[in-house]
């Protein structure tokens, strides 16, 4: 054992590797994506590593090294686990032979997600065990006991940290090398009454889900990361129980004080209900402090029912802990010093302070996606058009000036939703935006889709050559794997052209002329027609020279500003001028300037 | 004995590594050490924070409100945005040279940072200002903010760490080629 400063992510992709880890694959999402990363980056080459095309891909390719005894480990933000829900809900029924823990991390907030769904809710629904850390510590020593209850119990579990569990960073202790477990698997044993799923295997393997569920609530009730702490307040019948991050808000704020008696749920389903049923004993009231769902509160007001106790159960549902967004160490001590009756000390009023800038995130400088968005843009200025946007750096075309995104919806949508929009509406014409690795990840089925059901609509490829807005992973089209080989490309445009797409057109959004009359000339075909704005995603490369302004032409009209919105273009003291620090080069202010007072490769 | 720190400005400016540094002196003398920062979005321009926690019964990386014993302030607005983390009487280091909204120059904003310097002056017991920008010409690069600000807040003496404790992580942290600089940056007097 020793000491190290680890992320939470990092903690559990160490923890898992030191449970013997022999495949992991995922697909990135905030806040999931480091767990994957730091496994590939740790790997001496024992661990197989991937970052699959999507959750269901990664999912499928888990349950089939699993199947063969290995320990398997599947990353994804909570939403890909409805991506990933097909196969999840049918390998609850066939179950695995090695232990398999698909990792969801949750976004309370949410911070980085389209919703605020919770996984302790997915996992009752799917009747899989869950695990639900509270630090970073529990995260590592957790993530070891959950493929141990896979192994043992033959079923895929849910491990699900929430985002300041994720991205918090503590000193923890760690195994030493020497004390990793070493997994061999024994290899597929075919057995067709095993693996292949029919509707009489589903009937008795749901029998036996539910007897072994029942058997983990008592199981469950003797887990170490469930906790019961007897009141410190002599004569005190109110209790608090929580989970997660909030339950350190918890600790934080009885510190010192007289606490009531209290529980942590560490392992939300089965619910340990012989534990919770002793917490219960004696108390008048409970407190129950949750983010996302009221999980546990359900939890207790059913107990309450079915053993007929009279403790009044409080919470989201009745309203005492707000009921959307994250817990703070302040929500929390309001919660708890109302329902204990406590006086908080008063803030006294301050001076207010000057109004704030606000710093909403942007498109970089020298993004080729603002370039991209501007061509459409023009390309389609006075016509009646429509703009499918998807899940990306790229949703940030929504802001002003560029106001491209008139839709977003989950991953691979706007492809479709743009289709909807035609049928309904035909004199509009209809685009969607999708990220490369989007396109990989959940648009070819909806451009199979187009083609197959006559839809007219121009599908525009944003391709950066990488997956920018969780810090540039590969995927198919960029010839790296995670196992750090160079292999083919897969080739978006021979994808679309596969498909049936007739018009395919790459070209670079960069030069914006060639670019607007692409866009003009692709939109006017009839039919389902792709272009491909192709140009490196601008962390990534060298910047150029920063561009330059001639104080002699520049009328201060502030076209290239009130147009394009890039931040490398500033108005100092009056003036327009490029911040140096944060423009590319990328020319594209250059080609929007009407007085041609800006120009790039250090020119004046 | 615990000690909250929070470091405060926006993405760019190299608050997550000023926030390691920290961190791994803490480990290297042994005392436990919990943070929490802003992460992702944050390097499009966003505002940035990082609450570190060092010392014993360590809970949860993010503590409340009027708990922070120092705020690293690396812009001005970002430190007034994070003052009510502030404990009554604690201090704070600030970079007092503003860095304008990548939408200021849509929205005509007319942001100095002047106004916010002079609230701190108000507000703060123990404030330590310094140019940032003129402290990076001096050194002869814009990257050594981040060690400008760490050894003004080390010299606080709220952080229990010398500068030469500060310093040898670093050193392990950075480029030899960058090992000079960044000593001189840490040894910067405002």
């Amino acid at each position: 054992m020793h000491q190290e400063f680890l992320m939470g992510n990092a903690a559990i992709a160490r923890g898992a590797i030191a449970a013997g880890l022999n495949l992991v694959c995922g697909y990135p999402g905030t806040p999931s994506t480091e767990v994957l990363e730091t496994a590939a980056k740790v790997n001496q080459g024992s661990l197989y590593v991937e970052w699959s095309v999507n959750e269901k891909a990664a999912l499928e390719l888990g349950a089939g090294a699993a199947y063969c005894g290995a320990r398997s480990m599947v990353t994804m933000k909570q939403v890909g686990l409805n991506v990933a829900s097909d196969p999840l809900m049918s390998l609850a029924y066939i179950g695995v032979k090695g232990g398999m823990v698909i990792l969801v991390a949750d976004d309370p907030g949410p911070i980085s997600s389209q919703t605020e769904q919770d996984t302790r809710s997915f996992a009752a629904y799917s009747k899989l065990p869950c695990f639900d850390p509270s630090s970073v510590q529990e995260a590592y020593d957790m993530i070891g006991d959950a493929f141990a209850y896979s192994e043992k119990y033959h079923t895929p579990v849910l491990f699900r940290p929430t985002t300041r569990v994720c991205h918090g960073y503590a000193s923890v202790t760690v195994k030493d090398e020497d004390e990793y477990a070493v997994n061999k698997p024994e290899g597929f044993v075919k057995d067709s009454s095993k693996w292949v799923i029919f509707p009489r295997l589903s009937y008795q393997a749901h029998m036996i889900i539910e007897a072994r569920n029942v058997e983990l609530q008592h199981v469950f009730s003797q887990y170490a990361h469930n906790v019961l702490t007897p009141a410190k307040a002599a004569g005190c019948r109110k209790g608090i129980v929580s989970h997660g991050i909030s339950e350190t808000y918890v600790q934080e704020a009885l510190a010192g004080k007289d606490a009531p008696r209290l529980l942590k749920i560490a392992t939300p389903f089965p619910f340990p209900e012989d534990l919770a049923l002793e917490f219960l004993q004696g108390l008048d009231e409970v407190l129950c402090i949750e983010e996302l769902d009221p999980v546990i509160e359900r939890e207790l007001t059913y107990l309450c029912g079915k053993h007929h106790l009279n403790v009044n159960i409080r919470g989201k549902l009745t309203h005492d802990v707000k009921n959307a967004g994250e817990n703070t160490c302040a929500s929390v001590a309001a919660n708890i010093a109302d329902f204990l009756g406590w006086d908080l000390p008063k803030p006294e009023p301050a001076d207010a302070p000057p109004a704030l800038p606000v710093r909403p995130p942007v498109l970089c400088a020298g993004c080729p996606h603002r370039a991209s968005f501007y061509a459409v843009k023009q390309a389609m200025k006075g016509k009646k058009a429509v703009f499918c946007g998807d899940i990306g750096c790229y949703t940030l075309g929504n802001a002003m000036p560029l106001d491209m995104v008139d839709t977003c919806l989950c991953m691979g949508a706007g492809v479709n939703i743009t289709q909807g929009i035609g049928k309904i509406e035909p004199d509009t014409t209809c685009f969607a935006f999708v990220g490369d690795s989007t396109f990989f990840a959940s648009a070819i089925t909806g451009a199979v889709n187009a083609v197959y059901n006559q839809a007219e609509m121009t599908l525009v490829v944003l391709d950066n050559s990488t997956t920018a807005m969780t810090g540039h992973q590969p995927h198919p089209g960029t010839g790296r794997t995670m196992m750090g080989q160079v292999v083919d490309k897969v080739s978006i445009e021979a994808v679309l052209k596969g498909v049936g797409v007739k018009t395919v057109e790459t070209v670079n959004p960069l030069h914006l002329e060639e670019a607007v009359e692409t866009v003009k000339r692709v939109a006017a075909e009839p039919g389902v027609k792709a272009i491909i704005f192709k140009s490196p995603c601008a962390v990534l490369i060298k910047p150029e020279q920063p561009a330059v302004i001639d104080p002699e032409k520049c009328t201060q009209c502030k076209r290239c500003i009130k147009q394009l919105g890039c931040p490398g273009i500033v108005v100092q003291e009056g003036k327009v001028t490029i911040e140096h620090s944060l423009c590319t080069g990328c020319g594209l202010c250059t080609q929007v300037c009407p007085f041609h007072a800006i120009s790039t490769g250090g020119t004046n | 004995m615990q000690t909250n720190i929070l470091i405060c400005g926006v993405g760019g400016q190299g608050i997550v590594l000023t926030s390691k540094l920290i961190a791994a002196t803490a480990m290297a003398n042994k005392i436990p050490v919990m943070s929490a920062e802003t992460i992702g979005m944050a390097q499009k321009g966003g505002s940035v924070f990082s609450f570190l926690r060092l010392g014993d019964d360590l809970h949860c990386p993010m503590f409340p409100e009027k708990s922070a014993d120092i705020i690293i302030g690396f812009e001005p607005a970002e430190a007034v945005r994070m003052l009510p983390y502030l404990k009554e009487g604690g201090s704070m280091v600030l970079n007092t040279h503003p860095i304008m909204p990548v939408t200021a120059a849509l929205s005509g904003s007319d942001y100095t940072g002047r106004e916010m310097v002079q609230y701190l002056e108000q507000h703060v017991q123990h404030l330590m200002t310094v140019d940032g920008d003129a402290a990076c010409r001096a050194l002869g690069s814009p990257k050594v903010l981040n060690m400008i600000m760490l050894g003004l807040a080390i010299r606080q003496n709220v952080i229990p760490f010398s500068i030469d404790e500060i310093e040898a992580t670093m050193k392990a942290t950075v480029k030899p080629q960058f090992v000079e600089l960044n000593s001189k940056a840490l040894r910067y007097e405002a």
